[in-house]
């Protein structure tokens, strides 16, 4: 819809923003936890017309960035395992392993395969019958349906050779151990509008009755991302914390119950670590038992000890802690082309956005 | 993107004239002539036309009515 770009409601709604930040008594920080808000924000260059007072910052958005290099690690020994094909989407194969990375693996003549859906893995199975196809997933409630549905449509043509190795991950836990950690001091969370498409606007209301903040569930056009800064700027001004869903041409109060179901059918919550948050209970998806077979993590690998790259600070641009050019290797050592650290290796990376859009433009 | 052709859990959805087949598993409510949302080869959502007209126009009164 070419109207949620137009540069008239894109303007109208920049001096809205500022007008209401003329009543703010101090700076206040909005995060995004969404790879596309970071691209999106960054791509359209919204920083730039917001007023000084209004600071967005990125937080563990991006499913690539997030994924502890344990699982990399995982991921890559199954690889080199000369009866594996491994299937997963592009923005995993240049994440640097402890040692290498799949796309060196790849290099090395592994049968690593980027694949656009994890439909796309389940047909490389019944095209391979010999082999082991392990699709390596990754990615919050968006995707996990997906790779659900892909899952039991394997199971439904009788294809014993597809596996999942599940690094998936859901977004409210995460929010939650983020709004409880005093050092951030968020104004107001911008929520994910595709993720909530899924889960509903219900899924955050338990945790906003606990920390309430400012909240809203924003669509990712110019148009919707301000529409979401000027309601939060506003509930700030007013002092209230109240949930409020500016998606709803999209994202219900239920959610994508279908899929939900999927996914409950076959996952089942386990704790999980994040690069730059930690371990937080509840916040991974794993294998139910009816559907252990098919966990990729049954395989027997020999696992370097885990080490991120040094000198990268991906874990505190993921908390928010820091923006990525205060890291020193952004644009020195770590670009895009010779990606150090996650953040910069994925297209959804808030790094990688940056160093993309923001860079010359004077924001930092 | 718009299902332009549906049968069973299998659509076509069509964006600019470029047409893509996608999996209807986890919207098997979608019609065709529906704008929906797609993910990894997924439908995932519909998208409300009638809602996104309604949120410009409201927002269009909105803005109108604080300029002037």
């Amino acid at each position: 819809m070419s109207a949620f770009q137009d540069p008239e409601l894109v303007k109208g709604l920049a001096s809205r923003i500022a007008r209401l930040a003329e009543k703010l008594a101090r700076r206040v920080t909005f995060m995004e936890v969404c790879g596309t808000h970071t691209n999106a924000i960054a791509a359209a260059g919204l920083r730039r017309l917001l007023p000084p007072q209004v600071r967005l910052i990125s937080g563990p958005g991006c499913p690539v960035c997030v994924t502890p290099v344990a699982y990399v690690d995982r991921a890559v020994a199954l690889a080199r395992h000369p009866e594996t094909i491994l299937a997963t989407f592009g923005d995993l194969l240049r994440v640097p392993a402890s040692v290498g990375s799949l796309e060196q693996a790849r290099a090395e003549g592994c049968r690593v395969q980027v694949v656009y859906s994890p439909h796309d893995a389940v047909e490389l199975a019944a095209a391979h019958p010999q082999a082991r196809v392990v699709f390596a997933g990754v990615g919050f409630e968006t995707t996990v349906p997906t790779v659900a549905a892909a899952l039991l449509e394997a199971e439904e043509r009788g294809l014993g050779n597809f596996f999942v190795l599940s690094g998936h991950k859901v977004m409210p836990p995460a929010l939650e151990a983020l709004l409880a950690d005093p050092t951030l001091a968020l104004d107001g969370l911008i929520l994910p509008g595709h993720v909530s498409a899924i889960i509903g606007a219900r899924a955050y209301r338990p945790l906003l009755a606990r920390h309430p903040i400012p909240a809203v569930i924003s669509g990712f056009t110019p148009v919707d991302v301000l529409r979401t800064v000027a309601e939060l700027v506003q509930q700030v001004v007013e002092g209230r914390a109240e949930l409020v869903n500016l998606y709803g041409r999209v994202v219900r109060e239920e959610g994508n119950v279908t899929a939900w179901s999927l996914v409950e059918r076959v996952f089942v919550p386990t704790d999980a670590r994040w690069r730059g948050l930690g371990d937080i209970p509840s916040s991974g998806l794993g294998l139910a038992p009816a559907f252990a077979s098919r966990d990729a993590a049954q395989f027997p690998a020999t696992l370097p000890a885990p080490k991120e790259p040094p000198g990268c600070r991906c874990g505190d641009v993921l908390r928010g802690l820091i923006d990525p050019p205060e890291c020193p290797l952004f644009a020195t050592a770590c670009t895009p082309d010779t990606a150090v650290g996650a953040c910069m290796v994925s297209a959804e990376g808030a790094c990688a956005a940056w160093y993309r859009h923001e860079r010359m433009a004077g924001v930092a | 993107m718009k299902l332009v052709a549906k049968e069973e859990l299998r659509g076509v959805v069509e964006l600019s004239g470029v047409k893509r087949e996608v999996s209807l598993m986890l919207l098997p409510e979608a019609e065709v002539g529906e704008y929906v949302l797609v993910h990894a080869g997924y439908a995932i959502a519909r998208v409300d036309q009638e809602e996104a007209e309604e949120t410009l126009r409201l927002l269009r009164d909105v803005l109108a009515a604080e300029e002037a």
